[in-house]
């Protein structure tokens, strides 16, 4: 079997998963939308667009912690990860494959909230939007491998957003940045760097992460 | 486990006194007042060189975890985390005394348009999820390369964090303090210099003295237990 069969068998193995079993994707619409609701009666009125926009990213990232909390519930439960690390796959395989599922129901999840964002608020610009998907890729790589940390110890739930918000300040900061000001080039361009620096990082690391 | 060839404790503890001094008493009577700011420019002196020795604890302990990851040093993994630790002390001074600095000298105690002090707080949260993970897995391997791995993500982070920092001037705050009046030579050059000699100094003595007790410590329970 070849690295990308790999990844592609354990991709579809948590995408039929949340297909059959539906755990992940209905509870991160429904939190969304409620968290859009806290935000309208946290801001007060007359509150600028840009303050909406901020408040994006919150619901965003915890939207994603989400859906990294339960990432690896699955493969503990079952004690699927024991097996995987057994096979003769790549353990970075398995990173992969579960930062490119969670990156499927996250997006899958905004699909839904941002339209309901720019009906509850005010409508998203492109270069919003395409901050939105380069901060998504940044979110799922490094909330994955910060939840296959966060599964490995004790406090597991606890953890995992202890360890992963301080990683995402710079994604939040590069997001709002490009859905905020009217030049958003190197806004863009410092999410593309982060997912590009954190993502070979995570790929190199993660054998580490997973070693029993 | 102990290495050879190294500097004893006593004369270490001995010359980082000795250097403290004599930064203390050039900060506070050698160097010159600033034209701008006054007394109370002198924070500074000690406010650069606890942030520089701060990332170098960081930078040792990152370089002690991948020596861990890569060359499996057995004596590592303890290092990495006795630096990190190191560095998250001094960075909590980084915090302190940028606040007191902020508060005399903008009248804050507390600007998000200081982004050494952002930063800081950035990395602070960082490094204290570091000891709830470390503490959070059973001595032994497992926690060996965990901690190492999450080390190794604070160097990336910080240069990192860094930018976005300063990205984020452009939508959050504008306006950019200057923090030199004076041009910087002479006696604030050399005070600056032994000032940070000193704090490397002491961080590294500190390192050491907190090492050799956690070695004791694992040497005493393995005695115990035979």
């Amino acid at each position: 079997m070849s690295y990308l069969s790999d990844v592609r068998a354990l991709a579809r193995k948590d995408l039929l998963l949340e297909l059959r079993a539906r755990d992940t994707l209905p509870a991160m619409l429904l939190f969304v939308v409620a968290v859009f609701v806290v935000f309208h009666f946290s801001l007060p009125e007359g509150s600028s667009d840009v303050a909406a926009s901020g408040l994006l990213w919150v619901a965003i990232v915890f939207t994603a912690l989400l859906a990294l909390g339960r990432a690896f519930v699955p493969e503990r439960e079952q004690r699927v990860l024991d097996a995987l690390v057994l096979s003769p796959a790549d353990r970075s395989a398995i990173w992969l494959a579960k930062s490119i599922a969670t990156f499927a129901f996250l997006a899958a999840a905004e699909v839904v909230a941002l339209p309901l964002f720019a009906l509850f608020f005010h409508g998203l610009s492109g270069q919003a939007i395409a901050g939105v998907a380069l901060a998504d890729v940044g979110i799922c790589a490094v909330g994955t491998f910060v939840g296959a940390t966060a599964v490995a110890t004790r406090a597991r739930e606890l953890l995992l957003p202890l360890l992963f918000l301080p990683l995402a300040i710079p994604l939040i900061i590069g997001g709002v940045g490009a859905s905020v000001v009217a030049d958003p080039g190197r806004y863009l361009g410092f999410l593309a760097l982060y997912d590009l620096l954190f993502g070979l990082l995570c790929w190199a690391a993660f054998e580490y992460v997973v070693v029993e | 486990m102990a290495r050879k060839h190294r500097i004893p404790l006593p004369a270490l503890a001995v010359a980082s006194l000795v250097l403290v001094t004599l930064a203390l008493v050039l900060v506070f009577f050698v160097a010159p007042n600033d034209a701008d700011q006054g007394f109370s420019q002198r924070i500074f002196y000690f406010h650069v060189s606890i942030a520089f020795t701060s990332y170098l604890c960081f930078g040792a302990g990152a370089w002690k975890a991948l020596r861990h990851l890569w060359k499996r040093d057995p004596a590592a993994d303890l290092e990495s985390y006795v630096a990190v630790h190191q560095g998250v002390i001094f960075g909590s001074l980084v915090l302190l005394t940028g606040s007191i600095w902020a508060k005399i000298s903008w009248g804050h105690w507390w600007l998000w348009s200081e982004n050494q002090l952002v930063l800081f707080l950035v990395l602070f949260l960082f490094y204290a999820a570091y000891f709830m993970l470390r503490f959070s897995v059973d001595p032994g391997p497992q926690r060996a390369n965990l901690s190492a791995v999450y080390a190794l993500f604070g160097v990336v982070l910080v240069p990192v964090s860094f930018m976005a920092i300063r990205l984020a001037q452009h939508f959050i705050h504008p306006v950019v303090f200057t923090r030199h009046g004076a041009a910087f030579g002479g006696w604030i050059l050399a005070t600056y210099l032994v000032a940070q000699f000193a704090v490397i100094l002491l961080a590294y003595t500190l390192y050491r003295v907190e090492l050799a007790g956690k070695l004791l410590d694992l040497r005493i329970r393995a005695l115990r237990l035979a």
